[in-house]
Order: structure tokens, then C-alpha cells, then sequence
């Protein structure tokens, strides 16, 4: 399924053209909303927007805490996921929910690329 | 922060829903005003405020809304510049009730708020009493029934 403006729409064929990718969306950083998103069936846009754009608020404040600059990519692995996420310089947040074995560097390079365009 | 309810079936799905969305502060009402439950208020003053506030623009949306001929709107938020306001309403076995969530910017967001009230809406019409009618408050208890709530929400 996708809901995204034909500018975001080509933004997020970056990430969802990486095979194993099941998912791309551009989150609001501050509220947690959906932007824009390329989703398989089955998975909660909303509920994983609105709980990666709260987990990625905390880390930003743990790394500010920990003296470490800003955050620039995260990757939680699960058993039969994993969740990739890319800050862009806006605040906007360029997500990935991809299967176990993607290739991560590449869905990290392609995450960036999403961003830097993003703005 | 203290939760508290008239009607006891609304307590846990509203435990459940400040510790998961992070709220500040809560009231559950009827759409006339009339508080069920509250989550974090120390005054009662603050809640009859925000009880009035918050069905009046409830009210206000419903009436625009009838008047553009729509269905109500699902919900209202409002953003500052540290707290943001969520006013929606939920369709209960008790009738139709209102929520009215204020939360810290930096502790949760728009998006957890709707989230959780989601599942906020689905707990309550699963725990709400689904045989009654609702009460209608007259004026002559008005005074009486006003102050047995508050004395409820405050443990007084």
C-alpha cells in the first residue's frame, strides 16, 4: 500500500527497490505521524511511526547525554524483522521495516540517500 | 499522579492508556461536561475548567461539522510550544464520552496519543456497561451530583 506525494513517493522508491525491504515510510520526528509511506500489507504505519519517532526522541537525548553528536542511523534486529531508521537534517524520519537477512549496509546507504533528498 | 473514577470499569483502560501514552493529564466526560475519570489534576477547580472547556469545543467541532454536513471529527489537537491537547471523543455502552488529553512534547507525541487512544476507545467499549442508559443530570442535582464526582476524583 502507499500514501505518498509523487516527490516522497520517489524518495522512498530508494529504500523499497532494496530487496527484503517490506516497508519504507517518512515519519515527523516531532509528532510521530506519517509523511508519506510504501508499506507491505500487514504492517501498522501509524503504530510503528508514532513508536519510532518516540524511541528515536530518547536516543537522541541519550546520545546528546552521552556526548556523542547526533544519532545518523539506528538498526534494531528482531527474530523476524528488523527496523532501520535515518534522521534527516529536517527532522523528518526516514523509517525501514525489512525482513531478517536484508542487506543492511546497503538499506543504511539507501536510508542516507532518502534523507539527504528528504532535506 | 493519582488516577481516579466515578464509574469504576473506566479505571484500568485509563491507567493503561497514561502509562502508555505518556499523558499528563486526562478527563474522561460526557459531552455535556459531566467528569468521569481524571488522571493527574490537583485541584478541583482545574477540572471543572477543563471539563467546560473542553465539551464547548467539543460541541463547537460537532456543530461545525453538522453544519459542513460531516460525520463529527474524529479528533482535535492542538500544539504548543511544550504541551499538546487532544480532544476526542469515544461511543461507550455508557453513550458517548469525551477524552481530554494534555501531554509534555517531551515525553510523548501526537502520534503515541492517537495511537493509545485507539486502544483506549476499544478497552472502553469492551468494559462499558453495555445495558445502561445514561444518566441524565438535572438541574435540581446538579449542585449535589457536581460535588459527589469531584469528592470521587479527589478521594475526598
Amino acid at each position: 500500500m502507499s500514501t505518498a506525494p509523487a516527490g516522497y513517493g520517489r524518495v522512498l522508491d530508494l529504500v523499497t527497490r532494496v530487496r527484503g525491504v517490506r516497508g519504507a515510510m517518512l515519519v515527523a520526528g516531532d509528532d510521530g505521524l506519517v509523511v508519506a509511506e510504501q508499506l507491505m500489507e500487514g504492517i501498522k504505519g501509524p503504530a510503528v511511526a508514532a513508536l519510532a519517532a518516540s524511541l528515536a526522541n530518547r536516543l537522541h537525548r541519550a546520545m546528546d547525554a552521552a556526548g556523542v553528536g547526533a544519532d545518523q542511523f539506528w538498526h534494531l534486529q528482531a527474530e523476524q524483522g528488523a527496523l532501520l531508521v535515518v534522521p534527516a537534517p529536517s527532522g523528518m524520519l526516514v523509517v525501514a521495516v525489512a525482513e531478517p537477512d536484508v542487506n543492511v549496509g546497503l538499506v543504511r546507504l539507501e536510508l542516507l540517500r532518502a534523507a539527504e533528498a528528504v532535506g | 499522579m493519582t488516577t481516579r473514577a466515578v464509574e469504576p470499569w473506566i479505571f484500568e483502560p485509563l491507567v493503561k492508556f497514561v502509562k502508555e501514552a505518556g499523558a499528563r493529564l486526562v478527563l474522561l466526560m460526557t459531552s455535556a461536561g459531566q467528569v468521569l475519570a481524571q488522571h493527574g489534576f490537583s485541584r478541583a477547580v482545574d477540572v471543572m475548567s477543563a471539563a467546560a472547556l473542553g465539551a464547548a469545543i467539543m460541541a463547537s467541532t460537532d456543530e461545525i461539522a453538522r453544519q459542513l454536513q460531516q460525520p463529527p471529527f474524529a479528533g482535535l489537537n492542538h500544539q504548543g510550544e511544550r504541551h499538546g491537547i487532544f480532544l476526542a471523543a469515544v461511543a461507550t455502552g455508557r453513550g458517548k464520552l469525551v477524552a481530554l488529553v494534555v501531554y509534555d512534547l517531551d515525553v510523548s507525541s501526537l502520534g503515541l496519543v492517537q495511537l493509545f487512544f485507539e486502544q483506549l476507545a476499544a478497552d472502553l467499549r469492551a468494559a462499558s456497561p453495555k445495558d445502561s442508559v445514561p444518566k441524565q443530570v438535572l438541574a435540581a442535582d446538579f449542585e449535589r451530583e457536581l460535588s459527589d464526582s469531584l469528592n470521587t476524583l479527589f478521594g475526598r
